[in-house]
């Protein structure tokens, strides 16, 4: 019979320790298939952040380095700026990159920094219990907006991808889900040419992914994955939100 | 007689890791024709993982693969 679907290599087989529903093994399996696909597996260093995310060390069989809260586009420059020859990325949540480290990666993407990060959006702090984050959407509840976020008190929802559109740097940033199989080949598309840009040397590259936490948002998986494609994608739009051609330090 | 062989659908074979499966049912949401189910005995984390309810209603497309979380299936067609 022929292989429709079977695990990729660079995924280390053993269970994923995320609660039944949440979407970060879902990524880290989609990255080590285009890791797999690129053949890149033995010169990949990915950086890990704090959060959730941070357990990819465990799943993925590349080099891994893991960074402070929020510093892992930091770490990642430092580790591209030394072996140009190898694909470096971070991975990281939303508590991680677009709260305490904006400024990391907003400053990666305005040096044009040849790393990927791929940026797991929840829209809450996951790991510490489910407490607003910046990404939170409005009139979401969480641990910490027990009634709603609302923007007066609260402020509005960041939109990181289209805040980065604005950095001359930025080569590649895309928004997906992953919340059915069309989705998913899109998202695979766009992490393939996010890796793509840096091999090729054009700038910093980014994919956000929409990513559910049925455990803090109180829903089973299958409601979140519902709310998720009703209440989250009409506020963050998926599709490519800069594509660059051309080498930008050029 | 031939025309009836190549009408024939393609049939196919889906495995999921009991253990790796955490019982999120996403894949039986997703599945077009109705061939997973819910395991009424727990496995060893004490998850009730996905089964295969009615293998030869699965034409292989893949989707329960696709959109599981845990990567606990694997699919075959033939
Ligand atoms: C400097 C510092 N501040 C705060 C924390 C506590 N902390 C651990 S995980 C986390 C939030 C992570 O949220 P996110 O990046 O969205 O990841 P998720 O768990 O949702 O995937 C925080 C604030 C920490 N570990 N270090
Ligand atoms: S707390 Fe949320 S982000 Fe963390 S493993 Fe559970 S579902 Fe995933
Ligand atoms: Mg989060």
């Amino acid at each position: 019979m022929a292989v429709v679907f079977e695990r990729p290599k660079t995924l280390i087989k053993k269970p994923f320790t995320y609660c039944p529903g949440c979407h970060h093994g879902l990524a880290q399996r989609i990255i080590a298939e285009v890791i797999d696909e690129l053949g890149i597996e033995n010169k990949t260093i990915g950086v890990g952040p704090v959060g959730c995310s941070v357990y990819i060390y465990q799943f993925l069989d590349t080099d891994f380095v893991m960074g402070a809260h929020g510093r892992a586009p930091a770490i990642a420059t430092g580790i591209k700026r030394t072996q140009p020859d190898k694909i470096v990325f971070s991975y990281q949540g939303d508590g991680d990159i677009a709260a305490i480290g904006t400024a990391e990666i907003l400053h990666a993407a305005n040096r044009g920094e040849l790393i990927s990060s791929f940026f797991i959006n929840n829209a809450v702090f996951g790991m510490t219990g489910g407490q607003m984050a910046p990404t939170t959407i409005l009139k979401q509840k969480t641990t910490t907006s027990p009634k709603g976020r609302e923007p007066k008190s609260h402020g509005f929802p960041l939109q990181l991808c289209e805040v980065l559109s604005a950095c001359q740097g930025s080569a590649y940033l895309s928004r997906v889900a992953l919340t059915n199989p069309k989705l998913i080949n899109q998202a695979k598309r766009s992490i393939k040419k996010a890796l793509l840009t840096q091999i090729e040397g054009r700038g910093f590259s980014l994919v956000e992914i929409l990513s559910p936490c049925p455990t803090n948002w109180g829903m089973s998986p299958q409601e979140a994955v519902d709310w998720l494609e009703k209440e989250m994608i009409p506020y963050y739009p998926l599709g490519e939100i800069a594509v660059k051609e051309g080498i930008l330090h050029a | 007689m031939k025309q009836k062989e190549t009408m024939r659908l393609p049939s196919g074979r889906v495995i999921i890791d009991q253990e790796f499966c955490k019982g999120c049912s996403l894949c039986i949401r997703i599945c077009p024709r109705e061939v997973l189910g819910l395991s009424n005995r727990f496995n060893s984390v004490g998850y009730y993982p996905a089964v295969v309810e009615s293998a030869e209603k699965c034409n292989g497309c893949g989707f329960c693969a696709q959109v599981c979380p845990e990567v606990a299936i694997s699919v075959y067609r033939g």
